[in-house]
């Protein structure tokens, strides 16, 4: 299974505990029209407006497969380093009101992609077990009978999204608790969006969950008895489904029960999931080759000129990103989700101090970096470093540059921001020190939480005095040498 | 009786002779015998006369609407017109319009043809003498107290009466040509892939092929060049373009090598007729007469075909009909619930014949069946398809009986169901190949019923098949 | 035939695929069906006399790969004439008795 995962006990639900889990994650794909006929693929609409024979399974319509969606497969492949190879589409049977044709057509015996793995942004390995074609559902409303579904009334059938292509990526059980499975999620997001197979939306369905999730005692070589759960709508849903099944099952096993392997409906409201099925009840859906479509085998030309238009992933970045400023992936990451990660190795790469352009990037650049170029941000870390501008006076110089680009130190002159002298702040300093002798005291004498304090209430008032312009690093550095005597 | 449809279309064509008036003519016949017959669910009368008025403007402009100019043909109620009930012969689709056409459809009306009804055929083409039809069987233009075959039993028995010259069925193990053998019409399962299927209700999507029934070679040849040739919209449609076929009728068999299948003349399979197989050696002699080399050869697996195929065709019939669940179309019996609605609507809307092969379907894909019935079943199909190759290594065509008798008696097999499959036992192996076969009316058995002789071909190979056919019409008895 | 891999077929298999079918049979038509069904069960043992390992199954008889289209949305605009041949509609969409459960 794993490739490297499973040594790390995390976030322990229940001690002595571990939960293993295992992702089915739904990703419809961002094609024009659906995964076998040409009507259109577009989330809302009017009801049946985006139908045609095909997707309304009449008798007598045909699928035929949408090149588009094979190759946004393929994208996924390669982005997952899966193996890609000759798939068969096969006809999975079940009747429900939401699928036209009464089974819906996937591929089961031969995915288009086979075992991969994706990266998270600690640098860990999870396995991916298969990525397949299939076609989504439509969606039946439930009327009338106060809106509860066992309760009388009716049902309404849109069949707008019947037939809108799906990619359905299996992992491996290699999770090990809820922060591991929304990073997963979040990670495969992240890559079905930037390689433009989808657009990953979970709220408008677009991205759905199904989290397989079992325990065993830490340290047990075996797998428990898994549950399903359906349902999860969100990624907050997928760590509070997790955590409750997870003390579900060890509270049964602790009572001296078995786990049952079921599929399990997450309730939201209710916080808590409930049996659908057992595995004894699991359906019979009699998968079989689909005789109305023939195999799809991509050819080695095909797939590389695929790679070849595939941007770099989040992984590559993160550790482009990592390598230039010298710290872990992890550390990375929240650049590279922000996709400015460009700009902060662009801006190492002129120069610039490789923590100062991350701590800009992470906290000053919320809205992204305007007309800021990776020169002019290098430039102004520079100056930054070298103590011409204060931290504060970065940040301003930083936002101008951001608005209307130009030169950094064009703009520190209009603000007539200049590095001051440090004789004149140790004067400023020292007459500080003398005015306020009780907190001065309280800064010398006192524990670290107030030494901290007190430090901040000086700086403060340096800051007030000078109107910004004095470096609180260097404010600092003098009231800690002043204390030790110098 | 009247007039072949190459005939017409050149009437048409040349304006000595209108549309309209060949088409009244066919009704005419129609409304003479159809209450005897019962070969259509419906007859387009209104529809098909405005046609014709306007294939008839057409030609006064100079117009030429193409090969079958005004030419009647009836369509297997099986084939989707769009606003013309489709039914399958099935109260689960009890006046169901489709709304669009079958590809074979506007290919008929692109090369002139007008449509003049749906013909009734065995429930969702499930049979073999279109007595499971919901609407009443179909009887045989020859001796209406016997079958016409099935199931394009409609299409068969329509083209033997005269009510049209031409009429499209569907051939999931011998549905067109058998009903053409036992009402002495040609029939012609293409190569799978030759003809589309978009617009077909499946039956056996692996094994469905729409193909033409007609009263002579020539025409038959015309439906099929006009309906063949690569479809975007059927993913297993051959990228290949129609095949000149009556370019080579004239062609002859002289120098072609021809094998008679030894198992399907009784030294394999059960119940071939003594008559069929005297009538199967004569077309043999006069395909030797015209210079042919025929000899007997053993294709060895084609005696599986049956059991191979009264289990994928149910499989994948039983996934097929899964859609006829009231929801969207057709029949709906309410009910509490939507999986109550879909087993009251399925169970008061499939006759008998659809339910047992529901049923067997399931059961052959069902967990823990799927290895011993459909997963075996396919694999001997791969071996009926190599057991052809070898034999079409030696030789260029293939013969053997169509069906094993001549036409039964109404309620003769309907009591036993096994009886009656093994009607198609001869005409199954092409269906499981993929390979094309036509029946060709020759001679007359015991009872003086049509008799027809079975010409199979490899793949794609319909042109040295119709010549074959062509050379055993001219010299029937 | 009756090999040990294929049992007989059952009055209860036959039950159990008529649901699986959604079908309900009476009685006398479960005993009819099971008689019939099995019949045509024992004519495929034949099949259990050939040799088929190595045989690869067939899916479709004709070996096309890679049938593609191109991803461009077509209007169809059936929605009416669709709506207007269904049992029961509300709302343009379609009207079914409530749904229990969820899909399998």
């Amino acid at each position: 299974m794993s490739d490297g995962m499973g040594e790390r006990v995390s976030d322990a639900i229940v001690p002595g505990w571990e939960v293993v889990i295992g992702l089915e994650v739904h990703a419809e794909l961002a094609t024009a029209t659906k995964l076998f006929s040409t009507a259109r693929n577009e989330f809302g609409g009017d009801p049946n407006t985006n139908v045609d024979p095909v997707s309304l399974g009449l008798p007598g319509s045909l699928p035929v497969l949408n090149e588009k969606a094979v190759e946004l497969a393929i994208r996924v492949g390669l982005a997952l380093d899966c193996e890609i190879g000759r798939s068969v589409f096969a006809r999975k049977n079940y009747f429900y009101p939401d699928m036209p044709k009464d089974f819906q057509i996937s591929q089961y015996e031969l995915p288009i992609n086979g075992r991969g793995h994706l990266e998270l942004p600690d640098g860990r390995t999870v396995g991916i077990e298969r990525a397949h074609l299939e076609e989504d559902t439509g969606k039946s409303t439930h009327v009338g009978g106060g809106g509860r579904i066992h309760e009388a009334g009716h049902s309404l059938v849109d069949y707008n999204r019947a037939g809108v292509p799906l990619i359905e990526i299996v992992g491996a059980p290699d999770l090990r608790g809820p922060e591991d499975a929304r990073a997963y999620v979040a990670e495969l997001r992240a890559i079905l969006v930037a390689i433009g197979a989808s657009d990953g939306k979970m709220e408008e369905g677009s991205m759905r969950v199904d989290c397989n999730v079992s325990v065993r005692r830490e340290g047990a070589a075996e797998f428990g008895t898994r549950c399903e759960i359906k349902n999860i709508n969100s990624l907050r849903s997928l760590g509070r489904a997790i955590e409750y099944e997870a003390r579900r099952q060890v509270d049964l096993i602790e009572a001296g029960e078995a786990v049952q392997q079921q599929t399990r409906h997450w309730n939201e409201d209710e916080g808590r999931t409930h049996t659908l099925r057992s595995k004894e009840e699991a359906y019979d859906y009699r998968y079989f080759p689909e005789p109305d479509l023939v195999p799809v085998d991509p050819s080695d030309e095909w797939i590389d000129e695929i790679r070849a238009t595939l941007p770099a992933l989040p992984r590559e970045r993160r550790h482009r990103l990592a390598e230039a400023a010298g710290v872990d992936t992890a550390a990375a990451a929240l650049t590279v989700e922000r996709g400015m990660d460009d700009l902060a190795v662009d801006a190492i790469a002129a120069g610039a101090d490789a923590a100062r352009v991350l701590v800009h990037v992470d906290n000053n650049l919320a809205d992204g970096a305007g007309r800021l170029t990776a020169d002019a941000f290098a430039a102004l870390v520079a100056m930054e470093v070298g103590g011409d501008l204060t931290a504060t006076q970065a940040k301003t110089v930083l936002a101008d540059l951001v608005a209307s680009g130009g030169d950094p130190a064009a703009h520190a002159a209009t603000h007539g921001f200049e590095a001051m002298d440090t004789g004149e702040l140790e004067s400023l300093v020292d007459r500080l020190i003398a005015d306020h002798p009780d907190d001065w005291a309280g800064f010398v004498g006192g524990d670290d939480k107030e030494r901290k304090k007190k430090s901040g209430f000086f700086v403060g008032q340096v800051m007030k005095a000078t109107q910004g312009q004095a470096d609180g690093r260097i404010v600092n550095e003098l009231l800690e040498r002043r204390a030790a005597g110098g | 009786m009247s007039a072949s449809a190459a005939a017409i279309a050149a009437d048409v064509r040349a304006g000595t002779r209108t549309a309209r008036a060949v088409v009244e003519e066919h009704l005419a016949a129609i409304d003479a015998r159809e209450d005897e017959i019962h070969a259509f669910n419906l007859v387009t009368a209104d529809a098909a006369l405005a046609r014709a008025d306007d294939l008839d403007r057409r030609i006064a402009a100079g117009e030429d609407p193409g090969p079958l100019a005004g030419v009647p043909v009836a369509l297997k109620d099986n084939i989707c017109t769009r606003g013309v009930p489709t039914t399958c012969s099935s109260r689960i689709l009890d006046a169901w319009r489709p709304p669009y056409d079958a590809t074979v459809v506007e290919r008929l009306g692109a090369a002139g043809a007008v449509a003049i009804g749906k013909t009734n055929c065995d429930e969702f083409a499930m049979g073999s003498s279109t007595e499971n039809s919901a609407f009443g069987p179909t009887r045989n233009p020859l001796d209406t107290s016997r079958v016409p075959g099935g199931s394009s039993g409609g299409s068969a028995a329509a083209v033997a009466a005269g009510f049209a010259p031409l009429a499209l069925g569907s051939d999931t193990g011998g549905s067109i040509r058998q009903p053409a053998a036992l009402c002495g019409t040609v029939g012609v399962k293409p190569t799978y892939g030759r003809v589309s299927r978009y617009g077909l209700v499946a039956f056996g999507s692996s094994l469905d092929q729409i193909g033409p029934l007609a009263a002579s070679v020539t025409d038959a040849a015309l439906v099929l060049e006009a309906i063949g040739g690569h479809d975007p919209r059927d993913s297993t449609s051959i990228p290949e373009p129609s095949p000149d076929l009556t370019g080579v009728l004239g062609g002859g068999v002289d120098g072609l090598r021809i094998g008679i299948i030894d198992e399907l003349m009784g030294e394999g399979v059960e119940g071939i007729a003594a008559d069929v197989k005297a009538r199967v050696e004569e077309a043999a002699a006069a395909l030797s007469a015209a210079g042919a080399a025929v000899e007997h050869v053993s294709v060895p697996s084609t005696v599986y075909g049956l059991s191979a195929y009264y289990l994928v065709a149910p499989a994948e019939a039983s996934s097929n009909l899964a859609r006829f669940d009231g929801v969207r179309f057709g029949l709906r019996v309410d009910a509490d619930t939507a999986a109550a609605m879909n087993t009251a609507t399925r169970t008061a809307g499939f006759g008998d014949e659809v339910k047992r092969r529901i049923m067997l379907g399931t059961y052959a894909l069902s967990a823990g069946y799927y290895d011993a019935y459909y997963g075996k079943s396919q694999k001997v199909r791969t071996l009926i398809q190599e057991d052809f190759g070898r034999a079409y290594e030696t030789y260029d065509l293939l013969l053997s009986p169509t069906a094993p008798t001549t036409a039964f008696p109404l309620g003769d097999k309907t009591g036993d169901p096994m009886l009656m499959y093994l009607n198609d036992v001869c005409t199954i192996p092409s269906n499981l190949a993929g390979h094309p076969s036509m029946s060709v009316p020759f001679g007359t058995g015991d009872d003086g019923l049509p008799i027809g002789v079975q010409v199979l071909a490899p793949a794609l190979d319909e042109a040295t098949m119709f010549r074959a056919a062509a050379v055993l019409e001219e010299a029937a008895p | 035939m009756n090999s040990p891999e294929t049992p007989r077929l059952t009055r209860d298999d036959v039950a159990h695929v008529a649901n699986l079918a959604r079908l309900t049979l009476t009685d006398d038509e479960l005993d009819a069906f099971t008689g019939q069904l099995a019949d045509v069960l024992d004519h495929a043992a034949d099949l259990e006399a050939l040799d088929l390992d190595g045989v690869a199954p067939m899916a479709n008889p004709f070996p096309l790969v890679n049938v593609l289209r191109t991803d461009t949305p077509v209007d169809h605009d059936v929605r009416d004439e669709v709506l207007a041949a269904a049992p029961s509609i509300e709302d343009e969409q379609f009207r079914v008795p409530p749904v229990l459960g969820e899909a399998p």
